[in-house]
């Protein structure tokens, strides 16, 4: 079964753009909506996300033998419910102030799409090695999607970026509250998933035109 | 009258103000993916009321009897089988897995029951109740329920159930006004790259900003109650009203 399919590194690649998890396959926007008002925050949250992505998928790929097609959902969901008890537990233990801004927001990683998507369209059927670059992959593309969304709000509404000040406008003067407010997070994650869209099909429509152009010396001929 | 003015607030404050949807941010995914037609959001809605309610019940039972610490029904086993009686019992390690179980359980449970009593509404619901194992909305209730079974402000029974059947209310009441305007949306020209989920997120920024007016409502109508049943000057709302937009803050 671990034969055929991507190998390894074209997995760990398609993670990060071609199948981006936020703004390709439109999976996990509940945390990257709700922690996306800082960097700070953001980037917690994507290290937790692929400290849980890469053990539960590395345990699911070591199980998928065992696996019986009507209880696999419930024991993913489990195998991720341990693994984020532990990621819960480390950040409350370390990070004490982290832990109480994100809330609930880090048991809710049990339930991201994400997780459940990579356990079930790769763990369960490859072997542990591209699993685990495979989740690497999409971990990364999940942080990378989510410091985009943290740079605008972070920036627009608090003009800091990692709690730095930018030094443009006086801090509590002028905030664009709305961007750090829940409306800012649904319009920046709509905009920015439209641009996102739109340089990927001007970019295919460039290379469409390059291979026309290297057929018509052919067909003049 | 006291119990009745708080709980028609915390239910005024959940569906309303704090939005799952749009405040909170959970349930996304159906909210984006099943807001196509006004009655297929419609049934989305009420098949997450319905698993919110009995996960809500089940989860504060559980969290009550069994995992908090010190929980009457663990300690008295702990004591029965010869544990020491100093030691407190605590399994709040336990929680997100139980929960879990809880809601794949609430699901099951519920697909059974109205798959045998009420086969149009299982046709209805289609393909959404599995989905609904793995909505956030839900497991984020049960999460609520863990804060103020244990916390500072004490939830009995009966206002976990009112918060968790207001807030399936919020969560329907969002998903279906996105449905009527994305209904509507067909025949707008929407610039190709924002067709999909792109203009779907920005019409609920929005809404989540149209709901944003609702921020205060609740401190107003308790006002107006206390006043009109006391005749006292009106009360400061300890409960939800000038929550800070931050999310939620998670006592441990």
């Amino acid at each position: 079964m671990s034969n055929g399919g991507p190998t390894a590194f074209e997995r760990f690649i398609n993670g990060i753009l071609p199948e981006n998890p936020v703004y390709r396959q439109v999976l996990g926007t509940c945390p990257t909506l709700a922690v996306t008002n800082g960097m700070r925050s953001g980037m917690t949250m994507a290290a937790a996300v692929l400290f849980v992505m890469i053990c539960s998928n590395i345990i699911v790929s070591l199980i998928r033998g065992l696996l019986r097609p009507h209880l696999r959902i419930l024991v993913f969901t489990l195998t991720i419910a341990t693994f984020v008890t532990v990621a819960d537990r480390v950040l409350a233990a370390y990070m004490y102030d982290m832990s109480r801004q994100l809330g609930p927001y880090i048991p809710l990683i049990i339930v991201n799409c994400i997780i459940i998507c990579r356990c079930e369209v790769c763990a369960s059927k490859q072997g542990v090695w591209r699993s685990a670059w495979d989740a690497i992959g999409q971990g990364l593309g999940f942080a990378l999607a989510l410091a985009s969304i943290c740079t605008v709000r972070e920036v627009l509404g608090n003009g800091t970026w990692f709690d730095i000040p930018l030094g443009w406008h006086n801090a509590d003067q002028y905030k664009w509250i709305v961007m750090i407010l829940p409306p800012g997070a649904f319009i920046t994650l709509g905009v920015l998933m439209g641009l996102v869209n739109w340089f990927g099909e001007s970019r295919a429509r460039k290379q469409a035109r390059a291979a026309q152009a290297q057929l018509e010396p052919v067909e003049a001929r | 009258m006291d119990y009745l003015i708080n709980i028609l607030l915390l239910a005024v404050g959940t569906a309303l103000i704090n939005n799952f949807i749009l405040h909170y941010f959970v349930g996304i995914c159906p909210f984006i993916g099943v807001s196509r037609r006004v009655d297929m959001a419609f049934g989305m809605g009420a098949a997450v009321t319905f698993v919110m309610t009995v996960a809500v019940l089940l989860s504060w039972l559980l969290t009550g009897y069994i995992l908090q610490p010190g929980a009457p029904l663990s300690t008295w086993l702990w004591r029965t089988f010869g544990g020491d009686a100093s030691v407190t019992v605590d399994l709040t390690i336990l929680n997100y897995i139980v929960y879990i179980f809880v809601i794949a359980f609430a699901v099951q449970l519920v697909e059974m029951y109205v798959r045998k009593f009420f086969p149009p509404l299982y046709k209805a619901f289609g393909v959404f109740l599995p989905l609904i194992t793995t909505n956030c909305a839900i497991l984020f209730a049960c999460l609520e329920i863990m804060k103020h079974v244990g916390g500072a402000q004490y939830w009995d029974i009966g206002t976990s159930l009112v918060y968790a059947v207001a807030g399936g209310a919020g969560f329907t009441l969002a998903i279906v006004i996105m449905a009527g305007i994305r209904e509507e949306l067909d025949h707008a020209d929407v610039p190709k790259p924002l067709h999909g989920p792109g203009i779907t997120l920005i019409i609920a920024g929005i809404l989540a900003l149209a709901f944003m007016g609702f921020t205060g409502v609740d401190k107003n109508l308790r006002a107006k109650l206390v006043k009109d049943d006391s005749g006292a000057p009106a009360a400061k709302s300890p409960q939800k009203a000038q929550k800070p937009a931050a999310p939620a803050i998670m006592e441990q």
